[in-house]
């Protein structure tokens, strides 16, 4: 039987196992609109196209499965593209769907015509213009694969509306067979031999844990291989969760892992810079050796042999030269190490070790990661303690960019994956709130909190409807210092105080615009006020922006500034 | 005949699928990661529904690895040929309009005999020049031809192939 391509659109989808689509609709993709009823798929109506693509990501980063969505052409497409960049930089697999002017009209600047598969070229992991309603099917299938398997990535699949609203005979094909596409998942066993060796010999290693740990699912394997060779870990940003921060004692209190290190790089803690600088041999994992990470190159991980284990041959020996390169899926190559230690264990590792993480703990206690809580004022650290300590720990964190996402980085102790949601490589303001509606949407019953500045709130601020109207009960924890917070931070530092542009004195009253919303808006202005505002956000079942009017000119610290060694840190 | 070394001109041949916009992903990889392009051949083989690109770009070894691998990672690109380790044959055609007057004629012909070229159009005024031959050959005729007067050039840029093995 022939199916329109509005509706082969929906049976593939079904195949995929597609729950919800995030989109707003428009001339291009009415006629998927006019079908979508008949189908049994969720459509979460955003309000700016920028907001869908965050949600995708954040659905997608929350669960592991494709995002999907779909917005129409021109204005809508390149709406989406800061949200495809975002999700290409942190592989993140969503599928967007992009209606587009009929056939005949392409290229002739025709109302609302983008050239968005030239656009978002260089942005996504591969991207179609579907040309003909018979290859449709084989085109959303090929989509859906490229965008989890490997390296995954975003994939943008354009549709013009003569191609929708053409007929097809509607066959899903079984298999995907891309010429130019195998990617490398299984390390390769003499790497594996490799590695061993050089970590036999190594008397002071640093496992440096990237998000290719959490898209692989490789937590627990990397945890028993950090158990069995005695290192300490760090992590990205990205990485955050892969690797248990507390450890629950025998009467249930928790500490701190001692083998956990903290965040590396510009923020992150002074033992985790610290050893990496005086390790041996740093074990890199599912990371890429951002500049945020490194610092200087050249004074990175200066006495460390290197061992590189990435799904992406590109992200090997990018910025840094590694010994023993190990192209492989994170998870397969830590199942092989953790095998080869298994059969074969070291010797007296806890005596081995043992100079190596008294070193480690006496940086802790040199330099912890300290702010001064004052009497009167909120220092937006004492925030994020509060959210970890009254959520256990067990909320899913998102955040907007700057101050607010280091603090959180620094002060919520993630201890399990797909925990913290955050645009890593981008940076993208903005993304914070959308992603979190994403992952609620993904886990309604679960506790998710976007962590916020007053600045980069302002930028999906609309999709706070979203949450309302769809019942998705998100929690916004604005830490407002009437600042660009991070900005201003390096204009103390490097530019002479001079606060150009990134004063916001001018702002809205979040209480009230929370409340026009639809949703509840809390503040606290005093230390006291911090934990039953928070308390009382927890225990309503609707969408909160709790206002925390924090310490004006408060910094993140540990900072290493740009082009410097992550030895040479700023500590407060 | 040529190896590459550091820092020199390096040759890439790429197999890829034939698809509308390939060539814009080949070379927005290049301007996008700022690698460089000395030229850029592109045409079909004799596998319908596949092209083959060669490329001349420079950069040092670790730039020409990256190269590689992002190649390698654009998923129409088939496969890439990398020409580092290898001995090739590579050529190039020109095609060279010369001013030819009484006293020029008979040394430009004498010069297209030498290089084996070939006069492919004949005008009162000029001569234009077929010539075919790697690099150092295009260079040598042009810098002869220059000084008679050149009108106008246009190259094909490099094709590239693995030398066969002897043995």
């Amino acid at each position: 039987m022939k199916l329109k391509g509005s509706q082969i659109f929906f049976e593939c989808l079904k195949k995929e196992g597609v729950e919800v689509i995030f989109g707003f609709p428009g001339g291009a993709v009415i006629d998927i609109y006019n079908e979508m009823p008949k189908y049994d798929i969720r459509h979460v109506l955003v309000r700016h196209e920028q907001g869908a693509a965050h949600m995708a990501d954040g659905y997608a980063r929350a669960t592991g499965r494709v995002g999907v969505c779909l917005v129409t052409s021109g204005p809508g497409a390149t709406n989406t593209v800061t949200g495809i960049a975002t999700a290409y930089m942190d592989s993140v697999p969503i599928v967007f769907f992009t209606g587009q002017v009929p056939t005949p009209l392409i290229g002739n600047d025709a109302f609302q015509e983008v050239d968005i598969v030239g656009i978002s070229r260089p942005c996504t992991k591969h991207n179609y213009l579907v040309k003909d309603v018979n290859d449709l099917a084989t085109v959303i299938k090929e989509a859906f694969f490229l965008a989890r398997s490997g390296r995954p990535g975003p994939v943008l699949v354009d549709l013009p509306k003569d191609v929708v609203a053409a007929e097809a005979e509607f066959r899903y094909p079984k298999k995907v067979e891309i010429k130019g596409y195998r990617p490398t998942l299984d390390a390769h066993v003499g790497q594996i031999k490799r590695a061993h060796q050089l970590i036999e010999k190594s008397k002071r290693p640093v496992i440096y844990a990237g998000g290719g740990v959490i898209i692989s699912g490789a937590s627990e394997e990397l945890t028993r291989f950090a158990q069995l060779i005695q290192a300490p870990v760090t992590a990205t940003l990205m990485g955050l969760g892969c690797f248990p921060a507390m450890l629950e004692g025998p009467t249930g209190e928790k500490d701190l892992n001692p083998q956990w290190l903290g965040m590396l790089g510009m923020h992150g803690t002074f033992r985790a810079n610290m050893a990496v600088s005086h390790a041996d041999l740093l074990i890199a994992i599912g990371a890429r050796f951002d500049d945020r990470v490194t610092g200087k190159i050249s004074g990175f991980a200066p006495k460390a042999k290197i061992i590189h284990i990435d799904v992406d041959p590109t992200s090997i020996s990018k910025n840094v030269v590694v010994d023993i390169p190990i192209v492989g899926d994170c998870k397969n190559a830590l199942q092989k190490l953790v095998h080869m230690f298994e059969k074969d264990p070291l010797e007296n590792i806890d005596e081995s070790r043992a100079a190596w993480f008294e070193q480690i703990h006496e940086w802790r206690q040199t330099y912890p990661l300290v702010y001064k809580q004052e009497r009167d004022i909120i220092k937006p650290q004492f925030v994020v303690e509060k959210l970890y300590e009254l959520s256990n720990g067990n909320a899913i964190i998102t955040t907007e960019v700057g101050q607010n996402q280091m603090w959180t980085a620094q002060y919520y102790h993630f201890n399990h994956p797909r925990t913290l949601l955050t645009s890593g490589g981008l940076g993208t303001m903005g993304y914070g709130l959308p992603a979190a509606i994403g992952a609620q949407v993904a886990f309604p019953d679960r506790l998710v909190i976007d962590v916020a500045g007053d600045g980069s709130i302002q930028m999906n601020i609309q999709e706070l409807i979203t949450a309302v109207c769809n019942g998705l009960p998100v929690k916004v924890a604005i830490l407002n210092n009437k600042y660009l917070g991070m900005v201003r931070q390096w204009q103390e530092l490097f530019y002479a105080k001079n606060y150009c542009a990134t004063c916001l004195d001018a702002a809205p009253d979040f209480v009230k615009l929370a409340e026009s919303y639809g949703a509840v808006g809390l503040r606290a202005s005093t230390p006291e006020e911090v934990e039953p505002v928070i308390r009382e956000a927890f225990s309503i079942k609707k969408p909160v922006i709790m206002d925390f009017l924090v310490a004006q000119e408060e910094g993140v610290y540990p900072m290493v500034p740009a082009g410097k060694n992550i030895s040479e840190m700023l500590l407060v | 005949m040529e190896k590459h070394s550091n820092g020199q001109k390096h040759t890439i041949g790429v197999l890829v699928e034939n698809r509308p916009g390939v060539l814009s992903r080949v070379a927005g990889l290049f301007s996008g990661r700022g690698f460089n392009i000395e030229s850029l051949t592109v045409a079909e083989t004799n596998e319908p529904g596949m092209s083959r690109m060669t490329l001349v770009t420079s950069g040092d070894q670790q730039v020409l690895e990256q190269i590689v691998k992002q190649l390698n990672k654009l998923i129409n690109v088939i496969k890439v040929i990398d020409f580092r380790e290898t001995e090739f044959v590579n050529r190039e055609m020109a095609l060279v309009k010369v001013r030819a007057d009484q006293q020029t004629r008979a040394e430009i012909l004498r010069i297209v005999d030498i290089f084996r070229a070939k006069v492919v159009d004949v005008s009162p005024l000029f001569y234009t020049i077929e010539v075919t031959g790697d690099e150092g050959k295009i260079a040598a005729i042009l810098e002869l031809l220059g000084q008679l007067g050149i009108m106008e050039v246009a190259r094909t840029g490099k094709a590239a192939m693995a030398r066969s093995k002897k043995h």
